[in-house]
């Protein structure tokens, strides 16, 4: 946990050299918060334990928290925005979700 | 700290005093259930393996599930005709010095005969449990084993560095602890190597990462779903991240494979990624497979963690439920025995909770029970899986 002055209270940066901070609570879009001494006004609502970008993260970065890589970003990503699976990706093996369009290895492609 | 425990003939100590009621094929599983129903509360637990065909992993799990420390007494129930080498089974479990009884739908004249019968061991012999003789046990006698699910962003935060703190404590005193899921440490292997005891162990822990990755590849997706992503993980190596922090900061011992008891106390990780090429499906199928294989490398406790919200228990020894979300905890208090989320909300450290946790293991050995037991929860799920043994760069060096 970062014990840092130059960092909202409401924020977590769990290693100084992540390019993502962590919502402690539940973060509406437009609030204004201080990471590493920078101002960042929220892009969208960060929940609590989810990620958003404090600063410009370019399409391809290696995406850091707590110093260890958890994958790529896949889009260039502005600070305030919130980091998922719409702009990071694994650097192993994709992720499964309810998404429309997602199949399993030997399932038929749907007409409908 | 001592704990007042029992002592079996085979010299181990338990926690609880279960009579374990396996059905050896699913055939049998409405008997074994119909048997156990009214004894759950009382001691009586059902385990079991659905599957026909023979399969050595499923027998050397049954073999240690039914001859854990917990575990006082086995009633077998067999449909007759199923591939399982009963008879071995039988055996084992005679030769630890438990009382044990074997009863054959076939030949026992059916359902409600065998129903009738297997009640009235289970009764007799829960009775019999009471005279078990009680033993002194140090905490370096016991092993606990560890489980993330229904993983959050959360998790990684609060409930899992709390009891990777605990389980530092425990090792300390030289407790056995073990955590696994291979397939959810995708991304850590370079850093658990540095922490392996031995550099051949380190190559050996790299080695079953990688096949874990080439595992969950073939199937398409990694261990992360739907409810991760909603929670706030992205990949798996995020998940991983989080994941990879109950084990706290430990050397790591040794690695085994379920049913494996390590020798000696330690940190351990447990290799739960079938070897070979991918075939039965998915290497765990929820998150109690991964529990009885936990239980059958000796855990006596449990240590599971969740932000989503899981409620599940387990058959044979005691899961403590850490809650690493507060809003979950606030949902879901009646299911939680410890609210890490505290951590989240600047109300707790991450010491004082690991502390706590460490605390309760000691409180639910000596008898506590956790609210999983308190609310009935005695899942159980076994299924195929094949294993080759360890190599000898697995085991603590000798030095």
């Amino acid at each position: 946990m970062s014990t840092a002055t130059d960092i909202d209270s409401r924020v977590l940066l769990l290693a100084p050299g992540d390019n993502v901070a962590i919502a402690r609570c539940d973060l509406a879009s437009g609030t204004v918060l201080v990471v590493q001494g920078q101002r960042v006004t929220l892009r969208d609502r960060i929940l609590t334990g989810h990620k958003f970008a404090f600063r410009a993260v370019a399409q391809g970065e290696r995406i850091l928290k707590y110093s260890a890589p958890i994958g790529r970003a896949i889009c260039a990503i502005e600070p305030g925005e919130t980091m998922h699976l719409h702009n990071i990706a694994s650097d192993y093996i994709p992720t499964y979700t309810l998404d429309e369009g997602h199949e399993f290895p030997g399932e038929h492609t749907h007409d409908h | 700290m001592t704990i007042e425990a029992w002592l079996r003939t085979d010299g181990r100590k338990g926690i609880r005093n279960v009579v374990a009621v396996a059905y050896l094929v699913e055939c049998a599983h409405h008997v074994a259930r119909e048997v156990t129903y009214p004894y759950r509360e009382g001691g009586a637990h059902l385990i079991g393996f659905p599957g026909c065909f023979p399969n050595a992993y499923s027998h050397k799990m049954l073999e240690r599930l039914c001859t854990h420390p917990n575990v006082g007494a086995v009633l077998l129930v067999s449909l007759g005709c199923e591939g399982f080498n009963k008879g071995r089974l039988l055996e084992t479990i005679r030769e630890s010095g438990r009382p044990v009884k074997l009863l054959v739908i076939q030949e026992t004249g059916g359902t409600r005969s065998t129903i009738a019968e297997g009640q009235a061991w289970v009764a007799q012999t829960l009775q019999q449990l009471e005279h078990t003789p009680r033993a002194p046990m140090e905490i370096d006698e016991l092993v606990v084993g560890t489980i993330c699910g229904g993983s959050d962003a959360t998790s990684g935060l609060t409930a899992n560095p709390a009891m990777g703190r605990a389980f530092d404590f425990l090792v300390e005193q030289n407790a056995t602890c073990i955590f696994e899921e291979t397939g959810e440490l995708i991304g850590m292997e370079h850093w658990m190597a540095e922490r392996a005891q031995h550099p051949a162990l380190g190559e050996e822990i790299v080695k079953a990462v990688a096949k874990a990755a080439k595992y969950y590849a073939a199937y398409g997706h990694a261990s992360i779903g739907p409810g991760n992503a909603d929670g706030g993980l992205t990949t798996i190596e995020e998940k991983s991240l989080g994941a990879y922090a109950k084990s706290g900061q430990s050397t790591i011992s040794g690695i085994i494979k379920p049913g494996d008891v390590p020798v000696g106390g330690g940190l351990y990780l447990l290799d739960v990624v079938p070897d070979g090429e991918p075939r039965f499906g998915f290497p765990n199928i929820s998150d109690n497979a991964e529990i009885a294989e936990l239980i059958a490398c000796g855990s006596h406790v449990i240590l599971f963690s969740t932000g989503r919200g899981s409620v599940v228990g387990s058959a044979i020894s005691p899961v403590i439920k850490v809650c690493a979300n507060p809003d979950t905890f606030r949902r879901l208090a009646d299911d939680m025995d410890v609210d890490a989320g505290r951590i989240l909300e600047g109300r707790a450290s991450l010491d004082e909770v690991g502390r706590e946790i460490h605390d309760l293991v000691i409180d639910v050995a000596n008898g506590g029970q956790t609210r999983s037991e308190v609310l009935g929860h005695q899942e159980f799920i076994l299924t195929y899986k094949s294993f080759e043994p360890l190599g000898p760069a697995c085991f603590p060096s000798a030095a």
